[in-house]
């Protein structure tokens, strides 16, 4: 029982990230490899509020959010859309970016390694214990996952109920035909892969108020982002929600089951039966 | 074998003769320098017989180079080192078999994180075992191999490896990759089985990665799983073997040479950035020199020849 | 020669192709047409391999290729062209051509490959293009290209899918006779095709379909003038 709790607390958190590598490339139909320390980023910005003014995690997402959302546009206006305008074949596309996203990403972990150093970093907030079910919970995991599946309800309406949403998954279907009624794809792309990094900057936000973590531990973030999309299936929102609960039992399983050194082991397992047995993902249709 | 084809071999046999007189002249700094040219001019080189044509961007480098290391480090108190190099080229063709007969079929970015994840997943499991098991996290390796040893049996290794990349190249097996590197669909069209194909290279590349680390785990007197699997070598192997170009058999060396003289000079004047510093790296590459060194080259000598004539 | 029996493809829910059958003898030239959206590429692609059938068999002589990945069905003898023309980018007209006689069918290597290939070059009135870049050929030559290549390798059975599609009335007349011309070599050829000339001066049979059903087969002449064809591509008011 306190697997399946634990296993849904730390979902819970995943499905943020992983909504935003999910926007990114669902949309943008770019692969950011980068997208780990983008949410590594994000935990440092909330460590640091919370070491330097004493101000809450959830009010350094005020602050947070439209820093990644500007970094994020950034990044896709001028150093992505060259790239896809100089590709010939979405072969040399995807791997043009997968380079170019794995430098950033490299750049981001030095950036990271010569402001804030090597060390782990975490900060005590929230910590008290919450019984559920005779079982103790720690709060700020507690507080982590209600603020998680705020955010994500409301990237969920947003989507769903509005007409930049409708643009947004429009392009994600099909982008020559969103642009045929009169969608600006290029524009649209920038906003998803912004609201992407805002989307997964908080999400790394919320982590670090119960994870130990450090300036090169993203990479492992994002494995496992793109483990939860590929199970969810790519440009699936709600299999994305599911796939991230499943990682997270997953995770918590075998964590408490076997050994905590495996987690990773275990993510990857998952990852190779997916492909093996459902390529398209749970709720993917083949294409 | 044409006119041009004994005049390279040739000059290959020279160059390698004169490579192989290094030990001679210093057993210091520069042969250190040296094996490590010879290393990641290996691995560069049979990385990109496999990606360059199929477009599928290998990490699985690390995962093999530690699995062919690791070899050595278990069985060198029981075996002999031959035998247990040996052992590591059928490992690593055994490990390459099943990681390309699972992901062939899959595109590219799930290729890239499948085989990142592959390192990770082995050094886990390593340490895991190593730790429930025994008493460390390491091993210790201790042989009377020289670091000279060592790095004449790398020459010898990359000699191999052009061998079979100048065989392959001139096969219907190097058409077919050819083929499948403009059109996949095409290529299965006119009888070409792909998936074969494609894991016949990576089981070349994956066995040579792997006989590389075994050969190099002497060098190293106590092995660990963070520096046999560190996913630096996959990282260092796919930026060098980009910077010299990887549509043509020597191109990857041309990028070995230059980047390893100048990585040496700048990690050591800021041994803190390097991390930041390869990042750069990788995205100079990727929008000044796309098709890399040897691609430069070409493109200038075909302009020099189009002005002449 | 090809025996297709109640194949049915559907892609999540949708029936592109429902229960067809039919047979073409050797030396026959099919014509397999239909309105936008009937079903007739899917057809093409479940032939080649390119798409597995849901059931159903078919049959390449007496060897069933149903269950066969598309580069085992090639070298059973069945070429094809595609729809949109695909070409090798980085490779010359000689290679693109090359390639379809190594691992096909029929099987060339050395001097004898280059032979082959000039020969298919010429057999389609680009041989003096053999060393042009692929990319650098009008699409007429590409896809004549495209038809040396399935040539090589000395098919059982030729998929030709709208391989006259986006021609101007003088290389239309060309391709026409070029096709022509096959079938006084006595090729064995599946035709995919809105140029009803071409289908009438070209097909010996015609397969019609429509929704992924066959509503008529028969002789051209016969077949264009059934009711139920008719009203398939101009729709009922107008029968």
């Amino acid at each position: 029982m306190d697997i399946l709790i634990g296993g849904i607390l730390l979902g819970g958190t995943y499905v943020l990230m992983a909504l935003g590598l999910q926007l990114q490339y669902g949309v943008a139909r770019i692969m950011n490899l980068a997208n780990g320390e983008i949410l590594v980023a994000g935990a440092f910005g909330a460590f640091w509020f919370y070491s330097g003014f004493q101000a809450n995690p959830f009010l350094a997402l005020i602050v947070i959010v439209p820093l990644a959302f500007i970094l994020n546009w950034g990044i896709y206006r001028y150093l992505l859309s060259p790239l896809v305008r100089r590709a010939k074949s979405r072969g040399q596309l995807e791997v043009d970016s997968i380079l170019a996203t794995f430098g950033l990403s490299f750049i981001f972990v030095g950036l990271m390694l010569a402001v804030f150093g090597g060390e782990y970093f975490s900060y005590g907030y929230l910590e008290r214990a919450v019984i559920v079910l005779e079982q103790p919970y720690g709060l700020n995991r507690i507080a982590a996952f209600c603020a998680s599946a705020a955010l994500c309800i409301a990237l969920v309406l947003w989507l769903n109920h509005t007409r930049s949403g409708l643009a947004l998954r429009a392009v994600a279907v099909n982008p020559t035909a969103a642009s045929l009624v009169a969608i600006k794809v290029a524009r649209t792309s920038a906003l998803a892969f912004a609201i992407g990094g805002a989307v997964t900057a908080s999400g790394g936000a919320l982590l670090s108020m119960f994870l130990t973590f450090d300036a090169s531990i993203g990479v492992i973030f994002t494995l496992k982002a793109l483990i939860i999309v590929i199970l969810g299936g790519v440009g699936e929102i709600r299999g994305t929600i599911v796939a991230a609960f499943m990682l997270g039992l997953a995770e918590t399983a075998v964590a408490s089951l076997i050994d905590p050194g495996l987690t990773l082991a275990a993510a990857y397992l998952l990852f190779i039966v997916i492909l093996l047995v459902r390529p398209q993902g749970l709720f993917g249709s083949r294409s | 074998m044409s006119g041009t084809d004994k005049r390279n071999f040739a000059l290959a046999a020279m160059a390698l003769a004169m490579a192989a007189l290094l030990p001679l002249f210093d057993t210091g700094y520069w042969l250190a320098l040296g094996v490590s040219l010879a290393m990641y001019g290996v691995l560069a080189t049979s990385w990109a017989m496999f990606s360059g044509p199929t477009h599928y961007i290998s990490l699985a480098t690390a995962a093999f180079f530690g699995t062919g290391m690791y070899i050595v480090g278990g069985g060198v108190e029981i075996l002999p080192f031959p035998v247990l190099v040996v052992i590591a080229a059928v490992a690593g063709a055994a490990l390459a078999v099943l990681v390309g007969l699972t992901t062939m079929r899959i595109s590219g970015v799930y290729f890239v994180i499948f085989t990142l994840g592959l390192a990770e997943l082995i050094r886990q499991v390593v340490t895991w075992v190593q730790t429930t098991m025994g008493s460390s996290s390491g091993l210790y390796v201790l042989t009377e191999i020289t670091e000279s040893m060592i790095y004449w049996q790398l020459l010898l290794l990359l000699a191999v490896v052009y061998l079979v990349g100048w065989r392959i190249n001139r096969s219907r097996l190097g058409l077919a990759l050819r083929v499948i590197g403009n059109d996949e669909t095409v290529a299965a069209h006119v009888g070409i089985n792909t998936a074969k194909a494609k894991v016949i290279l990576f089981v070349i590349s994956g066995t040579v990665a792997s006989v590389t680390g075994a050969l190099l785990a002497p060098r190293w007197t106590y092995v660990e799983p963070t520096i046999a699997f560190s996913p630096m070598i996959s990282f260092q192997v796919v930026i060098m073997a980009l910077l010299g170009g990887v549509h043509r058999l020597w191109g990857p060396l041309c990028g070995v040479i230059p980047f390893m003289l100048l990585w040496d000079l700048i990690s050591a004047q800021f041994p803190n950035q390097t991390t930041l510093l390869l990042g750069v790296a990788f995205l100079l590459i990727v929008y000044l020199i796309p098709n890399g060194v040897v691609g430069l080259i070409e493109s200038r000598l075909k302009r020099r020849s189009s002005g002449n004539g | 020669m090809l025996e297709v029996r109640d194949v049915t493809k559907s892609f999540s829910g949708l029936v592109a192709v429902d229960g067809l059958s039919f047979d073409l003898a050797a030396g026959q030239i099919m014509g397999l047409i239909g309105p936008n959206g009937s079903g007739k590429t899917t057809v093409m692609n479940l032939l080649s391999g390119e798409l597995k059938a849901n059931t159903g068999q078919i049959h390449l002589g007496n060897r069933e290729i149903s269950k066969l990945p598309a580069h085992a069905i090639a070298r059973q003898g069945l070429a094809r062209t595609f729809q949109i023309v695909r070409i090798l980018p980085a490779m010359t007209v000689l290679e693109n051509v090359a390639v379809g006689g190594v691992f096909g069918h029929a099987r060339y290597w050395g001097p004898g490959l280059e032979t082959r290939a000039l020969e298919m070059l010429a057999r389609v009135g680009i041989r003096h293009l053999s060393q042009t870049p692929a990319t650098a050929l009008t699409y007429i030559d590409q896809k004549r290209m495209e038809l040396a290549r399935a040539l090589i390798s000395d098919p059982e059975v030729l998929l030709l899918d709208e391989w006259l599609a986006g021609l101007n009335p003088t290389e239309l007349t060309d391709g026409i006779s070029l096709i022509g011309e096959l079938r006084t070599e006595g090729r064995t050829i599946i035709i995919v095709e809105h140029v009803m000339d071409a289908i009438r001066s070209l097909c010996d049979h015609c397969v019609v379909m429509n929704s992924g059903r066959k509503i008529a087969e028969g002789a051209p002449a016969v077949v264009l003038s059934d009711r139920a064809v008719i009203s398939a591509y101009l729709g009922d008011d107008d029968a």
